[in-house]
């Protein structure tokens, strides 16, 4: 029996010799096609939203200028107009504001886990962050109606639809984002630095302020551009509370309305090849354009890293 | 090195265009050949089937498969005749996709599905050939304004519920009801809801901003839970008292008064086909317009009978007696 097996495993050797170099190859067409697949599939979104988002100005003569500055959106009017700068504007607040909240609290938390209590701090937090991430944003929204669009609403002015509301969602949607990354980002840096600073005599608040936080910064702001640009994207959630009106918002109370919110809302009553279909194709062209900033955000932080 | 890389990136990404643009034109006629195959196999199949089914009386049986695709307030209602309709046809498959009736006229126009379903005229949207499209109006949806009920009023003028929209009034005191605000919730532009109360209830008059919402489920919600809140839903939304259904110029918002033309809000739920509907297309819409369907399915569903309407609309919304 024994006997049999090593055979077998010795056979099994001289056969993995002999396929070796077919092996190799096979490997290697796979991983490679991986990557093509991966690679053309980028790229073939971002042409068909190139020339999608295109037409609205090309072929329907929307001004560019009008679409980026005006905030009057009222496409079905008898003269319409299409500016989207309310939205925009919408959708940077909204991911700014939720950066605002969701950083430190992300930040802290990494700190928590990484530093003051590595052990059971970890063992808490990590499986809070990790359901956090599991909730599908239909979820947050669903719960963003039911409980704090009406808690704004009788403790604040207005409906409660407001971007405010659509702030507190999104910034509980990103911390998992940011806390995970921070975490890594702190977790990575070598003991030497925390040694090095608490054998000068620093205490450890200052070890964490002045040595780790300072040498941890581009991964950690890394970490909230990443978030930024998750919120950015966010449609669902955001519809739910938001209020998505086009007038351009005066306070936080104000509802407000995002360019993903103004895009799933109306692209299936649209019908393909009009006006205001191309128009929403522009609205997604123009995510598409600020998340590759958000990326080349990323990416000049990273080169910027030094640990 | 650097060369040969770039060359056969350039190399692929015209093949990878070439291939889209090869689905894109193939598509569609593959979609052609498979139709005159169906109708071969049809006309094979339709000996058996044709013994069961008592009203498909065309020549063209009840196999094969079709796809239906738009308004996602017919699809429920669709959705639920073609489960039936297979249930009755094993032969036949049916496939019913939601996407917005501006999804359901594009592709029944592209020739992509075989029936696309929309809840306002194809006239009335751009960009789609309403004359090579064949209409056939399967159901009529009322619909009403549906107010919080602590605003304390349940009848309302067409004058005032124009003036409500418009934001001319902004209390529901000055309509003799509670003093609390109007909150307007409103549905998104290019909606067929909208379109269908902007042009029937209030004429025309473009509502003032309010929050806006597609879904009918949260905008019960969100006018159940909102002081003062008003809206619009199609009446089968009103199925507990949490909205409150507003008579408009004292007529109730019933079936009856939509069905002989008292209550001016309703509109058609159109199914388009892209000429004369044929094969299985033909034979599901003749089974939706069947009575099994019209008095059975349809009321169940919270639709009204369009084969039981007193009157009848054309696309510009001039109303005419039957």
């Amino acid at each position: 029996m024994e006997n049999k097996a090593a055979l077998s495993a010795g056979e099994r050797l001289i056969k993995s010799k002999q396929n070796r170099s077919l092996g190799e190859l096979r490997g290697k067409i796979l991983v490679t096609l991986c990557a093509l697949i991966m690679i053309t599939a980028t790229v073939a979104v971002t042409i068909f939203l190139t020339v999608k988002g295109l037409q609205s100005f090309l072929v329907n003569h929307v001004s560019p200028i009008e679409f980026l500055t005006s905030t009057n959106w009222n496409p079905l009017a008898d003269q319409p107009s299409y500016g989207a700068l309310p939205f925009i504007f919408g959708s940077l607040a909204v991911t700014f504001l939720s950066a605002l909240i969701a950083a430190p609290l992300g930040i802290g938390g990494a700190i928590f886990m990484t530093e003051i209590a590595p052990s059971w701090g970890r063992k808490v937090l990590q499986p809070v962050i990790e359901l956090l991430v599991g909730i599908p944003s239909v979820v947050y929204g669903f719960i963003g109606l039911t409980v704090l669009v009406p808690f704004i609403r009788e403790h604040g002015a207005g409906t409660g639809f407001s971007i405010l509301a659509g702030t507190i969602v999104l910034s509980i949607m990103i911390l998992p984002t940011i806390t995970t990354i921070a975490t890594d980002a702190m977790g990575a840096l070598p003991n030497s630095l925390r040694e090095g600073s608490l054998a000068l005599g620093a205490t450890r608040w200052q070890t964490i302020r002045k040595v780790l936080l300072p040498a941890a910064l581009p991964s950690l702001l890394t970490a909230v551009v990443l978030g930024m640009a998750r919120a950015f994207g966010e449609a669902l959630a955001v519809q739910m509370v938001i209020g998505n009106v086009r007038n351009l918002p005066e306070s936080l109370l104000d509802p407000s309305a995002t360019l993903t919110t103004i895009i799933t809302l109306n692209m299936g009553h649209t019908t393909y090849g009009s006006v205001e279909n191309n128009t929403l194709w522009s609205m997604g062209l123009i995510l598409l354009i600020i998340s590759f900033v958000f990326i080349l955000i990323v990416r000049y932080l990273s080169s910027r890293r030094k640990i | 090195m650097k060369k040969t890389k770039l060359l056969s990136f350039a190399a692929l990404l015209i093949l990878l265009i070439g291939i889209l643009a090869a689905c894109g034109s193939s598509n569609g006629e593959d979609q052609e050949s498979n139709g005159s195959n169906e109708t071969d196999q049809e006309t094979d199949a339709s000996q058996d089937s044709e013994s069961e089914s008592d009203e498909g009386a065309s020549a063209e049986g009840a196999s094969g498969s079709i796809t239906i695709s738009g308004s996602s307030a017919m699809q429920p209602l669709v959705a639920a005749a073609a489960e039936q309709f297979m249930s009755e046809n094993p032969e036949a498959d049916i496939q019913v996709n939601a996407g917005g009736s501006g999804t359901g006229l594009s592709e029944v126009s592209e020739g992509t599905v075989d029936i696309g379903n929309s809840d306002v005229f194809a006239e009335e949207k751009d960009g789609i050939p309403a004359d090579e499209l064949v209409d056939h109006k399967v159901a009529v949806v009322g619909m009403t304004a549906a107010v919080n009920p602590g605003v304390g009023i349940d009848d309302i003028s067409k004058e005032d519920l124009k003036k409500v929209f418009t934001g001319e009034i902004t209390n529901w005191s000055e309509l003799g009801g509670e003093d609390v605000d109007i909150t307007l919730v409103n549905r998104p532009d290019s909606s067929g809801t909208r379109a269908t109360f902007v042009n029937f209830g209030l004429d025309g008059e473009t509502p003032a901003e309010g929050v806006t919402e597609d879904s009918s489920n949260t905008v019960k919600q969100i006018v159940s839970e909102t002081e003062g809140a008003i809206g619009y839903l199609a009446f089968s939304y009103f199925t507990d008292d949490s909205v409150t259904a507003m008579a408009i110029d004292g007529v109730e918002p019933t079936d009856e008064n939509v069905q002989n033309g008292e209550f001016p809000i309703w509109a058609y739920q159109h199914s388009y086909t892209k000429g004369e509907a044929e094969g299985l297309a033909k034979t599901f819409l003749d089974y939706l317009m069947s009575d099994e369907i019209q008095t059975g399915l349809l009321p169940e569903q919270g639709y009204i009978a369009s084969t039981k309407m007193q009157v009848e609309r054309d696309a510009e919304g001039n109303q005419t007696d039957k």
